[in-house]
């Protein structure tokens, strides 16, 4: 035998890495379309008043305290926020190898009645929103449920669309769009990535 | 992790690591108890079936809840009216009920190492709600659950187990939860209630409540099981009372901020006083409420899908 690179466990399912293609939002689009956004949310709700803010966790969350500031910032009033965490209602927990982490939901104010906005990050498949819907209906009966997003990618697995996108990007099943926020990944931007089998 | 687990049957099995992630799964679900609409669609079409060969309302009933919490379908089965009382073995038992296709069997037993048998025997999850004389695991949970959330962290804590150690399943499940974590075991109550040698699960021991108390940030007040003891191991109830029995005169010396917990029902007038009772139901009441948190946690960790067929 001449191969001499460490022998790999042939059973193991190959490794995949995240490679950067390109950068497609930076800081300062990334504030300009959450500004926009937030116009828009008012614009299109006559106001804030009855209007909640909700954040899907984890990316969504901070998507959604960056848009409370906003409103609360042009409307000068203290606006409402809710996080959800969809874990509980998740349609593949049968087929995932491990129980994802439980994190609480944390909606501080009654939603009946009111119009609630939901806000991720990115809008893939759909089925994160099916389920932040579900769980948000187990809390009430709001008048309205719309939804905010920063990146539209295609790709619906379900009859769902956003009211609000900052931004529609076109892209192949195997790219990644990440989404990255100051808060936790030391930065703000965009970046459409491609998995990659390792060597 | 839990999740790579079959079945639930005792702490003593767990590392912290688990321990702390059922912990932080079961503080998630807090959550739930508070909503308008308690329910989660999680283990929907998962069938549960709750196996209780000893009395249990308490027990029986969180598990109950937070199965349905859960979605779950539920079945009930006690041995008093079933065919247990008519000869049925417990492995033709749970064969028998194994063969309607459920996913988790959530048993009580009277003999210690009953759910370690079952869990031989049938495909399905086994969560054990108590064997014997052995483990009770979510009941050391949703107390270590209940400290957890009183005094922010576990390790450090100085903890005092109090009454029947020998016969209590709580009091082993605790002691190994403690140890565990990092806590600080003493175990208290009159020596005929205290087993030979168990300095060697890492715990101090003591027969004089006050001293124990003292040095204590908590005590877990265990309940006189007057259907376990059958010898007498007490000369009466009056002077295990006076002597081991949480009073307020006892508590008194104890700084602000002193924790009582007992896993119920309580004897009033035996083990706690029915002033103490009062004093520290918001606390009593809290594990009762953090026990359905504690059990759907355990369920829906041991639900993953890498053990399943």
């Amino acid at each position: 035998m001449t191969d001499t690179t460490p022998e790999a466990p042939s059973a193991q399912p190959p490794l995949r890495r995240i490679v950067e293609k390109a950068r497609i939002m930076s800081v300062d689009d990334m504030r300009r379309a959450i500004s926009r956004l937030s116009h828009e949310i008012l614009e299109r709700n006559g106001g804030p008043d009855g209007v909640v803010i909700a954040g899907i966790r984890t990316r969504g969350q901070f998507l959604a305290e960056r848009i409370v500031r906003k409103i609360e910032e042009i409307e000068d009033i203290k606006m409402p926020m809710g996080i959800l965490d969809i874990t509980l209602y998740r349609d593949d927990l049968q087929t995932v190898a491990k129980q994802p982490v439980v994190r609480s939901t944390e909606i501080p104010v009654s939603i009946v009645d009111k119009h609630i906005v939901l806000v991720d990050d990115v809008l893939y498949t759909g089925r994160t929103v099916r389920a932040a819907m579900d769980e948000l209906i187990d809390f009430g009966r709001p008048r309205t449920i719309q939804l905010a997003v920063l990146v539209d990618r295609g790709h619906r697995e379900l009859p769902i669309r956003a009211d609000y996108v900052g931004k529609n990007v076109p892209t192949s099943q195997s790219e990644v769009v990440k989404v990255q926020f100051e808060e936790v990944d030391g930065e703000d931007s965009v970046l459409v990535c491609e998995l990659e089998d390792e060597e | 992790m839990i999740a790579t687990r079959k079945s639930l049957l005792g702490i003593r099995e767990l590392d912290p690591d688990e321990i702390v992630e059922i912990l932080d799964t079961a503080a998630s679900f807090q959550e739930i108890q508070q909503r308008s609409i308690k329910k989660v669609p999680t283990l929907r079409g998962a069938t549960v079936v709750n196996l209780f060969f000893e009395a249990s309302t308490r027990t029986r009933s969180s598990f109950e809840l937070a199965e349905k919490r859960l979605s779950a379908d539920v079945l009930n089965f006690s041995a008093s009216v079933s065919s247990v009382s008519k000869g049925e073995s417990l492995r033709d038992t749970a064969k028998n009920i194994e063969a309607m296709n459920v996913d988790v069997l959530v048993m009580r037993h009277g003999s210690s190492g009953a759910c370690h048998f079952l869990d031989r025997h049938v495909e399905a999850r086994v969560v054990n709600a108590g064997d014997g004389q052995h483990e009770h695991p979510t009941q050391a949970l949703l107390d270590a659950l209940t400290l957890r959330d009183l005094f922010g962290k576990l390790e450090g804590l100085r903890v005092v187990i109090l009454g029947d150690v020998s016969h209590s399943r709580v009091a082993r499940s605790n002691i190994f939860l403690l140890t565990k974590m990092g806590a600080k075991v003493t175990v208290c109550g009159p020596p005929t209630m205290l087993p030979p040698e168990i300095q060697a699960l890492g715990v101090e021991e003591s027969t004089d409540v006050r001293a124990a108390l003292r040095e204590a940030d908590a005590v877990n007040v265990l309940r006189i099981q007057f259907e376990r003891t059958k010898e007498s191991l007490i000369p009466s109830i009056r002077e295990y009372a006076r002597y081991f029995g949480i009073n307020e005169r006892k508590l008194s010396e104890l700084p602000e901020g002193f924790t009582v917990l007992h896993p119920g029902p309580m004897n009033r007038g035996t083990e706690i006083s029915h002033g103490v009772a009062e004093a520290h139901s918001g606390t009593i009441l809290r594990q009762v409420s953090n026990g359905v948190a504690v059990r759907m946690a355990v369920l829906y960790l041991l639900y993953g899908g890498e053990a399943r067929n």
